[in-house]
């Protein structure tokens, strides 16, 4: 029972493919054995009787609040890109999508 | 100089009867912090120039009688973002980020003629309960060096300890407010959820991040709470209730009113002096006329899972954003677009941030979402039904902040579930979008131990009503740790 939900690893390999991250293989056991503990918390929920309750995704007593449509802020688009890693001619400078040694070139 | 002997409302009156200058006191604060932080690491940023700058504006403008913030400076934490001043919400994936904005909480501190005297560490993306995991230093309990000073606002929580500054903002998603100011004998404020915007902030929960001052006493926490809530365009989720004046109605009187002890709350883990602080303290409600019944939160052992499945899944979406393109850390010598993502995301965030992202998305993912996720959420509406059964015929509840005192730097950094379950006597209120405040109310070997008060909704009136009772009962607050700048 205790070992029926435990993640291993290539379950957590595909989780951080998921969220863009990876791991080299000492990392990954050690984030599998905490992942796996944290999961066993995790897995305490399912003694609650939840049957009926409607869950709660936001406390707030606010709803849609709306406000005109109009630009503020404008014209920092050089303040902006002082943060980029990477400009050339106003813009943002990113690798091509496909590895370049695949290319054409 | 310190601020261990003075308040709020004396340190105004200098100001306004010009027998300080707001510059001199700029000038005392940034001596004192520089040297403190050589031994506390409070600080991961202090803006000197700018800070001095300010300070010698708001002289030439005067200093407004009616404002009593006006030339005092405040420690803000790195997750909260200031215009043109280096936030980095103590990440290495930020560690070179400076916001083109103010969030609205500087705004409104600007507006109130405050001095912005430097960025505070903290745990990175406020994921800890130590500042442990902050990428740039460790930050030290003036209490005791070799402690933490809880997370993760642990900063903010060590300047205003160690009497650096008259007060900090701290954000607390699950106890980064509360916690930390138990750990170094402050008063820390998480106030409800939608009181203050959180537009600026850096994300780390969407639906439990709350920003909220830490101070040395209950009243300059109303008074700090006064200028930085209300309803702002820019938070959807912020209220548009109206923003009463939290230190009205503080004249030490609880009388008449019914006080909750929850007996989960003094349950396994809970160290005995820390108990018997919380049980002092129930004593010391009853004898200014107050009634206490113990009361029961039945789902409260579940808090700590279904926390951090909400906080951790909320936490992977909103750091979707750092992907190393528009700001923050990019890999060098990347390969593709692919690369750019995968890299700059395992190379700029650390190790618990990791973990975060791992859970949230784990949670999320396809096949596990009602198991985990929707779970969660089906028992944060059970959480907030035992606070709103309490709630019926209570005014307040009181119980211990955290479980323990201050425990050692690198003594739990490494196993990361004991870490999670400190947490488990403050996540509930963020659970239920609670007003809490932690406030001095002993010690254990001598550390703070800090005493929790949670109100209803909105009700932060009765928080610090409670709160300014129990401070001018008791002489908690009073005790200092022995660092600190000269008098």
């Amino acid at each position: 029972m205790a070992n029926e939900n435990k993640i291993d690893k290539s379950q957590v390999k595909h989780v951080a493919s998921l969220a863009k991250l990876e791991f080299d293989d000492a990392d990954l056991g050690k984030f599998t054995t905490q992942l796996g503990e944290i999961m066993d918390l995790f897995n305490t929920l399912s003694e609650v009787d939840t049957d009926g309750v409607e869950p709660t995704f936001s406390v707030t007593d606010q709803f849609n609040t709306m406000r005109e449509d109009v630009a503020v802020n404008s014209h920092q688009k050089d303040a902006l890109l002082k943060n980029a890693p990477d400009t050339q001619d106003g813009y943002i400078r990113v690798p091509a999508i496909i590895d370049e040694s695949e290319g054409a070139n | 100089m310190n601020y261990f002997d003075t308040d709020l409302t004396t340190l105004h009156t200098k100001l306004v009867n010009k027998e300080i200058t707001s510059e001199q006191l700029t000038k005392e604060t940034l001596a004192t912090i520089k040297a403190d932080n050589e031994k506390l690491n409070a600080y991961i940023t202090i803006d000197e120039d700018a800070a001095l700058a300010t300070a010698k504006a708001v002289d030439e403008k005067g200093i407004n009688a009616d404002n009593l913030w006006a030339g005092i400076p405040i420690a803000i934490k790195d997750n909260i973002v200031t215009k043109g001043l280096k936030t980095t919400a103590a990440s290495k994936m930020l560690a070179d980020f400076n916001p083109i904005y103010d969030a609205t909480v500087i705004e409104k501190l600007r507006a109130n003629d405050v001095v912005i005297i430097g960025k505070t560490n903290m745990d990175e993306f406020a994921m800890g309960g130590s500042t442990e995991t902050s990428y740039f230093k460790t930050t030290h309990n003036p209490w005791n060096l070799s402690k933490v000073p809880g997370g993760s606002s642990g900063g903010s929580a060590t300047t205003v300890s160690a009497g650096g500054v008259l007060a900090a903002l701290g954000t607390d998603t699950g106890g980064s407010i509360r916690q930390p100011a138990s750990f170094t004998g402050v008063v820390g404020v998480k106030p409800t959820y939608g009181r203050v915007s959180r537009w600026g902030i850096i994300a780390f929960g969407s639906s439990l991040d709350q920003v909220g001052p830490f101070t040395r006493t209950v009243k300059d926490n109303a008074a700090l709470l006064n200028i930085i809530a209300g309803h702002d365009d820019h938070d959807m989720t912020s209220s548009d209730k109206a923003v009463p004046d939290f230190t009205a109605g503080l004249d030490g009187s609880v009388k008449g009113m019914r006080v909750a002890l929850p007996k989960e709350y003094l349950g396994e883990g809970v160290d005995e002096n820390v108990k018997k602080a919380v049980l002092d303290a129930a004593s010391t409600f009853k004898s200014l006329g107050a009634t206490v019944d113990e009361v029961s939160l039945p789902h409260s052992k579940y808090g700590i899972a279904a926390y951090y499945i909400i906080s951790s899944s909320e936490a992977s979406s909103n750091l979707q954003r750092f992907d190393g393109i528009r700001y923050g850390y990019r890999a060098k010598d990347v390969k593709n677009l692919e690369d750019v993502y995968v890299r700059s995301r395992s190379e700029g965030f650390g190790n618990e941030v990791k973990r975060r992202i791992m859970l949230g998305t784990y949670s999320l993912s396809a096949g596990f979402y009602d198991a985990y996720f929707r779970k969660a959420a089906e028992v944060r509406t059970l959480m907030i039904n035992d606070f709103k059964k309490v709630f019926e015929d209570h005014d307040f509840i009181i119980g211990p902040t955290a479980p323990t005192p201050a425990f050692g730097i690198g003594e739990d950094s490494n196993d990361p579930k004991k870490m999670y379950m400190n947490d488990v006597l403050t996540v509930p209120v963020n659970m239920a979008g609670l007003p809490g405040m932690s406030l001095p109310a002993g010690f254990s070997n001598d550390l703070p131990v800090g005493l929790q008060i949670i109100a209803k909704p909105f009700d932060e009136q009765t928080l610090y009503r409670a709160g300014y009772a129990f401070e001018q009962a008791t002489d908690f607050h009073k005790a200092t740790p022995e660092i600190g700048g000269d008098k």
